[in-house]
């Protein structure tokens, strides 16, 4: 059991999502950084698709009502469990009584709690995932609240002395939009060729702002005006999360994780599925740019976020008292260090499990 | 005259949107979208697939297949589908049209250039065929909006739209099942409940219903 102290509505209970009922008009939903879910289930040992917390508005903190082993992963920001601070994207015990806490995001947007065994909820069609539209899933439909009591389910395994951390290379370097612009690839979709080529040059070429209109159903953009040639009333047409839409007022909207299912604006592109993360992560005001990319860059690139949860979990037996006690000391210095802490890595075998990954080791 | 080649375009590197409009809707086409729909499951690699308004989308695992196989055999299942004619449940929806939960009622009716009673009654006299369910849980997309009184979209959509609005958009008609951002313009309001996801079915409405809207009052 695990309670609520502090939290904001956008924090919700989130997996993989629900998966197979887009034709009754059910969103996917789950995790906007489904990676960052997956590999802080990965670290403690749960399937990847076990249900943990998304924190999309930070301070964010809980008490622990019973021994046990949380990840955090996601965005970079302080965490403390009791009176001992963790980097993020690591993971390590937590015993009855004690407060995770987690603050304000230094780079990042969204940061995942997972438990070991997975919080447990009933699944609704499939997912514990919380369905704000549908108010349904998760906990009663609704973001979580001070007070809110969660169950955990039995875990799969122990953590060794120390905890187990995750370095993902990919992410090393990641930008917030704020110092920099995020490159996000896309691929043309239906109408693009229907845009005057001044929107064509102005999609790609420019940059582009999220707006406050950002939650899980979508990000408004604010930047050129982008026109079609001519205007088009299309018919209704089903939709996937990383769709550009772009409405008569000329700003597009990027449809994600809580899109509705289906949609009629036209559509200028679609951001690729290895890159949704680097929006989960790009906080209101951040910078995007858009990269046209190939469909077989695009195919290998989500190739290479697959490899990437066989491959860039750290080994939990690598993960010596030492390295975490010289990662400690370092943490007042994290951002010279770079966004994510070094670890060591090690290949592993998936889905994880301890005794896979003591085999995999050669 | 449905069976025309499709435009087939990428959604993403795992989805594909095969559109078979030949301008407005037609119902004789979404007949060919909803079995096409049913018999691109069995394709190697396809995870779902998602009627719309004479369109339909395609989900597809771009590591065990690819758009272009997906596409070939998207074009030859349009080109040698026999439609069938799906017999639907009928309903009957009563409806509270105008008022602060018809807000855009006069708007509809003054673009139409046509009275308020005269749209309402014009809007509850026609049948019509739930073509699809999508954008939230059970929302049906209504075709059979008399032509007339076709509206196109708000050029920016609302960020809440209450359930059980019963809006416009373009010539398409629907009713919200929940409370939402809509892009579409609202003319009335039903207290009849399209989504439960207690229940047993959570979805009301089904591809292939007939719904007829009734005239529950008329506020100006």
């Amino acid at each position: 059991m695990i309670e609520i102290l502090t939290t904001g509505l956008p924090n919700t209970v989130q997996d993989l999502g629900r998966l197979g009922h887009l034709a009754m008009g059910v969103s996917h939903g789950g995790a906007m950084d489904k990676e960052a879910l997956a590999i802080a289930n990965l670290m403690l040992g749960n399937d990847p698709s076990a249900a943990g917390i998304e924190v999309a508005l930070h301070p964010f903190r809980l008490r622990a009502h019973v021994d046990t082993a949380v990840a955090i992963t996601g965005a970079d920001c302080a965490i403390s469990v009791g009176d001992r601070p963790c980097p993020p994207w690591w993971a390590t015990t937590i015993r009855a009584g004690e407060t995770l806490a987690l603050e304000a995001p230094h780079l990042g947007a969204r940061s995942y709690i997972a438990f070991a065994g997975g919080l447990d909820l009933p699944p609704i069609m499939g997912s514990r995932a919380t369905d704000v539209k549908g108010n349904f899933g998760g906990l009663a439909g609704r973001g979580l609240s001070r007070g809110d009591r969660l169950a955990l389910k039995p875990a799969q395994g122990s953590l060794p002395a120390g905890g187990v951390g995750a370095a993902l290379e990919e992410r090393r370097g990641a930008t917030d939009g704020l110092a920099s612009a995020i490159g996000l690839r896309v691929l043309p979709a239906a109408e693009f060729d229907a845009f005057t080529p001044e929107a064509q040059a102005a999609f790609i070429g420019s940059e582009w702002s999220i707006t406050n209109n950002a939650n899980r159903m979508g990000y408004r953009l604010s930047g050129a005006t982008l026109s079609l040639a001519s205007p088009l009333e299309l018919l209704s047409h089903g939709i996937v999360p990383g769709t550009v839409q772009v409405p008569p007022s000329g700003q597009p909207i990027i449809q994600l994780a809580d899109a509705n299912t289906c949609g009629g604006y036209p559509k200028i592109a679609t951001v690729i599925e290895a890159d949704l993360w680097r929006l989960a992560q790009a906080p209101v005001g951040a910078r995007l740019r858009f990269l046209p990319v190939s469909i077989g860059a695009s195919t290998e690139a989500l190739r290479a976020s697959q490899q990437r949860h066989h491959d860039f979990i750290a080994a939990r037996d690598r993960m010596a008292g030492s390295a975490l006690a010289s990662l400690m000391k370092d943490l007042s210095r994290r951002r010279q260090l770079g966004p994510y802490p070094r670890v060591a890595k090690a290949p592993i075998r998936y889905p994880y499990s301890t005794r896979a990954s003591e085999q995999a080791d050669p | 005259m449905a069976v025309k080649t499709p435009r087939i375009s990428l959604a993403g590197s795992g989805a594909l949107l095969l559109d078979g409009a030949q301008g407005a809707f037609d119902d004789a086409t979404q007949e060919l979208v909803w079995a096409v729909a049913n018999a691109a499951l069995a394709f190697e690699g396809v995870c779902e697939t998602v009627p719309g308004m004479n369109n339909l989308l395609v989900l597809f695992d771009p590591l065990t297949t690819n758009a272009q196989i997906i596409s070939e055999q998207l074009n030859s299942l349009w080109a040698g589908t026999d439609a069938h004619t799906v017999t639907g449940t009928h309903h009957t929806i009563p409806v509270s049209y105008g008022g602060a939960r018809g807000e855009d009622l006069a708007g509809w009716a003054a673009h139409c250039g046509m009275p308020v009673d005269d749209i309402v009654r014009r809007h509850a006299a026609a049948t019509y065929t739930v073509a699809a369910i999508g954008a939230m849980p059970g929302f049906p997309y209504l075709s059979g909006l008399e032509p007339r009184l076709a509206w196109a979209r708000r050029s920016s959509p609302r960020l809440k739209v209450a359930e059980g609005a019963v809006i416009i958009g373009g010539a398409q008609a629907g009713i919200m099942p929940m409370t939402a951002p809509s892009g579409w313009h609202i003319v009335g309001h039903t207290d009849v409940k399209l989504f439960d996801v207690q229940a047993e079915l959570p979805v009301l409405l089904r591809p292939g219903d007939k719904i007829r809207f009734t005239i529950a009052g008329i506020e100006g």
